[in-house]
């Protein structure tokens, strides 16, 4: 017979203090700021950080090894549960992965509007982020704030997409189905209902004194070190590397719209909010360049009922809300692929957190977590 | 008029005619005492529906509105639902201390409300060190907040509850030094003799710029004081779960809950009585008809109004501001409030003693 005390005290990790006698706290896998079963132990020095260390695994539903049974259609609506804040753009990376080893051409009109999606999505996932990360450190009116401009977008994927969460909108050669007539008008009216609230965002958080404090100089981490962790997307531009997928190895028609990859050179957690906000307003100009020149035409090329990858490997690689999300697809030339690896922003992007954490307080690694905009089934798959 | 001073003059002199001096008198403890209970469940329940109203309001929500007409017996529901709860005691705490601790904290905030006047003559005890009681009494509240911490044996609490002691310790000073600028300005200790030197003008309105001064030191530092945000850091639910009262649960927990919004009451009727004048109406220099037509108002609502004024303005940061870091928080307090206010205090004298003020 087993007691649960004994298991606990049996568990060197998370119970026995360190040898020199430091305090070890656990934040997970169930706590209000990880967002998640993310399991973090932190060696505290009163309230300084001395280490900490993720523990992963508590959302592991082994969905690589699931997609070798699935078929290429198939195996692509798994990954909407992955980093479910933007499942369209997982879908869209898995979709272009097929796209490239069946070397199907996509109709212009299936490509903006996968654009189109695709900067709904990241709009909706930074919104969240906003809310939640200004949770992290507090201030709990702002996420009904981002919600409540959530909901439209929503709204909008759910008339054209039928789910509001999982979308499962994208099929390899283009997409499911047709706009919603609705869509163009809809999505104009949230253009003009955001940038009006988007100012508003700033006004009550960005310029806040207090939140500038707990922003500024804390969480910091080099260029250097944050190519060398392998980070990417928002909180990569936020210690000024280069790293956007969209200007560096454009797809779709990434390439005909206009927006700046931005970049700040701060590399603290100030630098990687001011990355997400004004990332906010580019896709918001990328929406509303592409709404109004839709182009007639097919929603989806033709493809066969069963696609059969040639033999060989293919890798796609597309920037999600949270970074570059690659696909690596091992083809044996059946109905199914032989070995599939996803590579997820969020992993890597967790794996500078002790780096960034240590001598730093405990409210300043939540914040920090809030500034990686984490999503802890992304990273465990 | 009806009002509360005759109603209480009128018990008082009806106990001494019927009954021996003694027993009158333990009467009339017995009567404050259930006074005060019932004040305290009824302060609770407004509050803490208000703090969901008001939080509501601001985040586009509608808050509570199933129990009741608008929800208003939202509160008596989570009540009885907490009394009803078992009251649990995790293993390996320290019992005795884990048990105490939340009847130490809401004790304290019952006597505090002793001095404390709700209108023209209607107070417990008008003792002649009045604020120095209220202050003195109030810092007790850490000893309780510590001791949960300790004795809940979880580390979260402990942080928590050193974070608290640490913040609790530190802004009574600066509460207390914007206090004593009212106590230079009127020259006495006593609750009844402040609030009467504010009857041609409150003091916020007499005392030139050291009494603004002072009232938003003085707000900033009682936010502190009674744990809210942003001064949270007790209990930073995003950082320590629930800090010191992380496992508390049942009434225990309701016990804290309440001595929290309690507090809140009392250190807005302090604010209200020492820098907007109490149940004092709004009165101006010379405006007769004016000032006439603001005495028609009782003074229980002027009193009531004026401290639901400011606990509405501490919900307000609640609901606005993000949470402060641990040493931005004890920085604020060392190297900015507690310099002000002494520069304060020393200004308030300089005018008190020179009859600058009106």
């Amino acid at each position: 017979m087993y007691r649960e005390t004994q298991i606990v005290s049996d568990n060197s990790l998370t119970t026995a203090p360190d040898v020199d006698g430091d305090l070890v706290i656990n934040v997970g896998p169930q706590h209000p700021a990880t967002h998640g079963v993310l399991h973090l132990i932190i060696t505290l020095n009163g309230e300084t950080i001395k280490k900490v260390d993720p523990h992963l695994g508590y959302i592991h539903r082994s969905i690589e090894k699931m997609c070798e049974s699935l078929s290429y259609r198939q195996f692509i609506y798994v990954t909407s549960r992955m980093d479910y804040l933007s499942s369209h753009i997982n879908n869209h990376g898995c979709a272009m992965c097929v796209e490239k080893g069946l070397q199907i051409e996509v109709p212009p009109r299936a490509q903006v509007i996968r654009v189109l999606m695709d900067e709904l999505t990241r709009l909706a996932s930074h919104q969240l982020w906003w809310g939640a990360m200004t949770m992290d450190v507090g201030a709990l009116t702002p996420f009904f704030h981002a919600f409540r401009e959530r909901e439209m977008i929503n709204d909008i994927m759910e008339e054209t997409c039928g789910a509001r969460l999982t979308m499962n909108y994208m099929v390899p050669g283009g997409v499911m189905v047709d706009i919603h007539p609705n869509f163009q008008r809809k999505v104009k009216e949230f253009i003009t209902h955001f940038k009006n609230k988007i100012d508003e965002y700033d006004e009550l958080v960005t310029g806040n004194v207090i939140f500038q404090n707990r922003m500024k100089r804390v969480g910091y981490i080099s260029k250097e070190d944050a190519i060398s962790y392998g980070m990417t997307g928002p909180s990569a531009r936020g210690s000024g590397v280069q790293c956007d997928i969209r200007k560096l190895y454009p797809y779709e028609v990434y390439n005909k719209v206009k927006f700046d990859e931005i970049i700040e050179t701060g590399g603290d957690s100030f630098a990687r909010y001011i990355v997400r906000m004004k990332e906010m307003r580019q896709s918001l100009s990328i929406v509303e360049q592409l709404i109004d020149n839709i182009p007639d035409g097919d929603f989806q090329a033709k493809t066969k009922a069963v696609l059969k990858l040639p033999k060989g490997e293919f890798y796609s690689r597309i920037e999600t809300a949270r970074g570059e999300f690659g696909v690596y697809i091992v083809s044996e030339g059946g109905t199914t692929p032989y070995r599939i690896k996803f590579r997820s922003p969020g992993f890597s992007n967790l794996c500078a957190l002790d780096h960034m954490a240590r001598g730093g307080k405990i409210g300043d690694l939540i914040a920090m977590m809030g500034t990686l905009d984490l999503v802890i089934p992304d990273i465990d798959r | 008029m009806w009002s509360f001073e005759n109603i209480s003059h009128s018990i008082d002199t009806w106990l001494y005619d019927t009954f021996n001096p003694t027993t009158a008198m333990l009467l009339e403890f017995l009567i404050i005492a259930i006074c005060i209970i019932g004040l305290f469940a009824i302060l609770g329940l407004v509050l803490i529906l208000m703090e969901r109203k008001v939080s509501a309001w601001m985040q586009i929500r509608l808050g509570p509105n199933r129990v009741g007409p608008g929800g208003m017996f939202q509160t008596v529901a989570d009540t009885l639902k907490l009394i009803v709860k078992e009251g649990m005691t995790p293993n390996n705490v320290d019992r005795f201390l884990f048990n105490l601790a939340p009847f130490i904290v809401m004790i304290v905030s019952m006597v505090v409300l002793a001095p404390i006047m709700f209108a023209k003559n209607f107070q417990i005890w008008d003792i002649n060190i009045g604020v120095l009681f209220i202050t003195a009494v109030s810092s007790v509240s850490v000893i309780g907040i510590l001791m949960a911490g300790w004795a809940s044996n979880n580390k979260y609490s402990l942080l928590g509850a050193m974070r608290s002691g640490a913040q609790i310790v530190s802004y009574e000073l600066s509460a207390g030094l914007s206090i004593l600028a009212i106590v230079v300005l009127t020259g006495s200790l006593k609750i009844s003799d402040i609030i009467n030197s504010q009857e041609n003008g409150w003091w916020i309105f007499k005392g030139h710029v050291p009494a603004i001064i002072a009232f938003v030191i003085f707000i900033i530092a009682v936010t502190a004081e009674t744990n809210r945000a942003p001064f949270d850091l007790a209990e930073a639910e995003s950082e320590l779960t629930a800090g010191f009262h992380t496992e508390y649960s049942g009434m225990k927990f309701a016990l804290f809950f309440l001595a929290e919004y309690v507090n809140v009451f009392i250190v807005c009727a302090i604010g209200a009585t020492l820098f907007l004048g109490g149940w004092m109406p709004l009165h101006f220099g010379t405006a007769n008809k004016f000032n006439e037509v603001m005495d028609y108002i009782p003074s229980s609502i002027w009193f009531f109004g004026k401290t639901f004024f400011l606990i509405f303005i501490i919900m307000w940061f609640r609901w606005t501001f993000p949470r402060l870091r641990i040493d931005q928080l004890l920085n604020l307090e060392w190297k900015y409030l507690l310099p002000i206010s002494m520069f304060n205090l020393l200004l308030v004298t300089v005018i008190a003693i020179l009859k600058w003020h009106f």
